[in-house]
């Protein structure tokens, strides 16, 4: 048998699985917990509980940062109902990095076309022909780009609300708009190597 | 109680001080000694320690003015910012040391701490720093009639792991107890929000004499959250002497004729004369240089704020882009900080001021002493881990770390596993396997900095784990777990998980002292040596009865418990309390006596449970060594992690 633990970190806050999440609180009862726990608190106490203090608090800290973030927060509550998350995700960047293993690479069906041409542009630029006509149109892409993340969050608040609502199915959509996201952003990403 | 008192230390790379915090009010008062929080004077009343050792003629090490005194006579004899190496390899100084006069040994075995010639003798950078802080202690000594044995030390918020465990290990040596080392413009923060308690957000711009620092934090309600930090753990006003030094000397040997370099002596003159200039035009439009030469030649130059300011531009230009990354880590926008709080003696400076009003678009508090604020801050987080006071009792800090931790991956690749600016105390948990058939070790590189390769980072330690069971290809699986405490110091344990076997890890950082060597440094304070040995003899005899007693527990909960006489379980419980009682007291003697009588008391009970547990009968044991005492309070294996 395991001895009691908090289970996950919606828990450690004594909150539920729920990604629509009141900030503000989450932040209070940081510090709260923070004020209960943190090893300046412990610094004339035993040996033992110090340790545990470095414990709680590492604890702590790691949940909080986890949390407070819309996108980890998300990826964490997909990883805790044991979905993998796919390629783009950070974890397996992360993964193949550690691993070796190159990492598969799908592109969203929608984003297929622009992804062709804007990899054609790049790699125009990347010969050392970025003259300010080429730039311009990578501006523009870049500001495209960027204005579709944009949209992305409201997609992702979308899909919490499903979720928070009980509907399981939920987790299959923001899979979904998660690897899209990142593939937008390693676009954009390669566009300000070029750019800068 | 006196006992009790724990000090603030700024060891800084130009000057230290030390701080205390006692009950009372705040900053308002801050000469009333024993009331608020206030900097400790040394013998000749001034406020500052120079950050400068040298061995006297006597070979007595000499610390502060007297120290920078021979700096000048026998440049060979002193050493100065040593801060700026503390924590670093040879080959990471070995440009930066062209511009000091310092002798390294010649005589360094690869991966070994740096060490200085003084005369005769060498020291590593720790050894020297110890001697700064020992004068401080003896400084805070004297003040309070009482000895001193704890501190709160402040480093720049830049510093790595090895720079941060160099720091702590000054303290041992210096005989301090290092409860927390505090970053430099964190304890800033802290001395200005003590003042006013407003909730906002904060810039702290640290420019000192090796080090520059910038965090961002946000204070609410008496937290101090940093939200992001950074630096450069080698810029400061140390530049910039260096600067106006290589204009010079060119200057005299072009226009004199003269090789400077040659007499160090002379140097350390020219040095003097450009700090005494470079502060000079902080409120003055010019200063004069002026320098004896050897052969009876005199330099004299005059220079201009304008000129001053064209040459130092550079300089204050590379702060800018520490603040924008801290900035833009922060997520925040320079118009949504509501306060600039200048830190460090090189803020002095007008162009500095004006660079840091153009970019936060604000004009910086300039109210708190630049020298003294971090020192202050400092003594007041003592005043928190010393249990705080009315003042303190809703202040707490979160602090962060400043690096990203990663581990070398296939292909010399850095996989991050803590990222910057997470609050700490942070971990991860990674978790390793065998790429071999029957490979028992996996060697496994830590590294700080953010750069993608790892040749590009910081080594912080490379180490093995040991002793895994020989299994099939990818079968074993180690669980590391990296944690950052609160100090910004890294501790590594591993698990392998099919065996469930546990060890600790010992993080030896590249260029780091051991723990034996350190032990060997401690320097003689002949007035605690003798308490401090009660003391930890103390310690150890509490830590036994703890052991001796948690074992006792679980032998009551045994069936063994109940086949004792009801006069031995009296008997038991008598001992037992008496121990207790003997623990409350501060006589090891008394708690020895108290452990083996009830050693002996518990014999029989041991017998019985080694009796059920292997089914024969085993003579001769008592509670602890039936191993039922293994528990937390078991020592760890210090070392290199081992499975087997």
């Amino acid at each position: 048998m395991q001895p009691a633990e908090p289970t996950d970190f919606f828990s450690f806050f004594g909150m539920p699985r729920k990604l629509e999440m009141d900030e503000l609180a989450l932040e209070r009862e940081f510090y709260a917990l923070s004020r209960k726990l943190h090893p300046d608190v412990y610094s004339r106490a035993s040996v033992r509980e110090q340790a545990w203090s470095l414990e709680k608090t590492s604890q702590l800290n790691d949940a909080y940062r986890t949390l407070k973030d819309p996108v980890s927060r998300t990826e964490y509550l997909l990883t805790l109902e044991g979905i993998q998350l796919e390629e783009q995700s950070k974890n397996a960047t992360e993964k193949a990095r550690t691993s070796g293993v190159e990492k598969r690479q799908t592109v969203p069906a929608e984003l297929l076309e622009e992804a062709f041409e804007l990899n054609m542009l790049l790699e125009e630029a990347k010969m050392g022909t970025a003259d300010d006509d080429l730039r311009g149109q990578l501006n523009t892409t870049r500001e495209g780009l960027t204005a579709r993340l944009e949209t992305m969050q409201d997609e992702l608040r979308a899909a919490w609300k499903q979720w928070d609502g009980g509907d399981s199915e939920a987790t299959a959509l923001m899979v979904d708009v998660l690897n899209r996201r990142s593939y937008l952003r390693n676009l954009v990403r390669d566009i300000n190597e070029v750019l800068n | 109680m006196a006992e009790d008192r724990v000090v603030g230390i700024d060891l800084g790379t130009t000057n230290s001080l030390v701080a205390y915090m006692g009950a009372g009010p705040s900053l308002a008062h801050p000469g009333a000694p024993g009331k608020g929080v206030f900097i400790i004077p040394g013998e000749d009343g001034s406020h500052l320690v120079p950050s400068v050792v040298a061995l006297g003629n006597d070979n007595h090490m000499l610390v502060g003015n007297a120290a920078r005194a021979e700096l000048m006579t026998s440049p060979e004899r002193a050493v100065y910012s040593v801060k700026r190496l503390m924590g670093r390899g040879v080959e990471d100084v070995r440009e930066e040391l062209k511009l000091f006069p310092f002798r390294l040994a010649e005589d360094l075995a690869p991966g070994e701490v740096l060490r200085i010639l003084l005369g005769e003798r060498s020291y590593t950078p720790p050894e020297i720093s110890a001697q700064i802080l020992r004068q401080l202690k003896r400084n805070a000594e004297r003040f309070f009639g009482a000895p001193v044995k704890q501190a709160v030390i402040t480093v720049p918020a830049y510093f790595n792991d090895a720079q941060r465990q160099a720091t702590k290990d000054a303290g041992r040596i210096a005989g301090l107890e290092v409860l927390r080392l505090v970053n430099e413009p964190t304890a800033a923060s802290l001395a200005y929000g003590l003042d006013r308690k407003q909730n906002g957000t904060i810039a702290v711009y640290d420019f000192g004499g090796g080090t520059f620092d910038v965090s961002i934090l946000k204070l609410q309600d008496g937290i101090f959250e940093v939200i992001a930090t950074n630096g450069d753990t080698h810029l400061g006003g140390d530049d910039i002497d260096n600067l106006l030094i290589a204009v010079a000397v060119k200057d005299i040997t072009g226009d004199l004729g003269v090789d400077i370099r040659q007499h160090p002596d002379a140097i350390q003159r020219l040095r003097s004369a450009v700090i005494d200039a470079k502060i000079a035009l902080s409120s003055q439009d010019f200063a004069n240089i002026e320098v004896d030469l050897p052969g009876g030649k005199q330099y004299q130059r005059k220079i201009t704020r304008e000129m001053f300011e064209q040459m130092v531009q550079p300089i204050v230009e590379r702060t800018l882009g520490p603040c924008r990354q801290a900035l833009k880590d922060a997520g925040l926008t320079p118009d949504k900080v509501d306060e600039v709080v200048l830190v460090g003696g090189s803020t002095r400076i007008p162009l500095v001021r004006q660079q840091v009003e153009k970019l936060f678009a604000r004009k910086p508090h300039t109210e708190l002493n630049p020298d003294e604020v971090v020192a202050l801050g400092a003594a007041v987080q003592a005043n928190i881990l010393a249990g705080g006071s009315a003042e303190t009792k809703d202040m707490l800090l979160l602090d962060v770390t400043p690096l990203s931790l990663g581990i070398e991956a296939l292909g010399g690749v850095t996989a991050k596993i803590i990222h910057r600016n997470s609050t700490i105390p942070a971990s991860a948990t990674e978790h390793f396997t065998t790429g071999v058939e029957g490979q028992i070790s996996v060697a496994i590189h830590v590294l700080q900095g953010e750069r993608e390769l790892a040749k590009d980072c910081r080594s912080l330690a490379r180490f093995d784990l040991k002793g895994i069971p020989p299994m099939q290809a990818g079968l074993p699986r180690i669980e590391v777990r990296f944690l950052i405490d609160a100090n910004g110091i890294l501790h590594v344990s591993a698990r392998e998980q099919r065996s469930g076997k546990e060890a600790e890890i010992q993080v030896q950082p590249s260029y780091g002292l051991t723990d034996d060597q350190v032990e060997n440094m401690i320097l003689d304070s002949f007035d605690n040596a003798e308490k401090d040995l009660a003391d930890r003899q103390l310690i150890e005899a509490r830590n036994e009865a703890e052991t001796i007693l948690t074992a006792l527990l679980k032998g009551r909960r045994n069936p063994a418990w109940e086949m004792l006489s009801g006069t031995e379980r009296r008997n038991v419980d008598e001992l037992e309390s008496r121990l207790h009682a003997a623990m409350d007291g501060a006589d090891y003697q008394f708690i020895r006596r108290s452990i083996d009588e009830l050693n002996q008391a518990t014999m029989h009970l041991a017998e019985l449970m080694m009796d059920a547990a292997v089914g024969s009968a085993l003579r001769g044991k008592n509670m602890e060594s039936t191993g039922v005492g293994e528990g937390p309070a078991a020592p760890h294996p210090i070392g290199k992690a081992e499975f087997n």
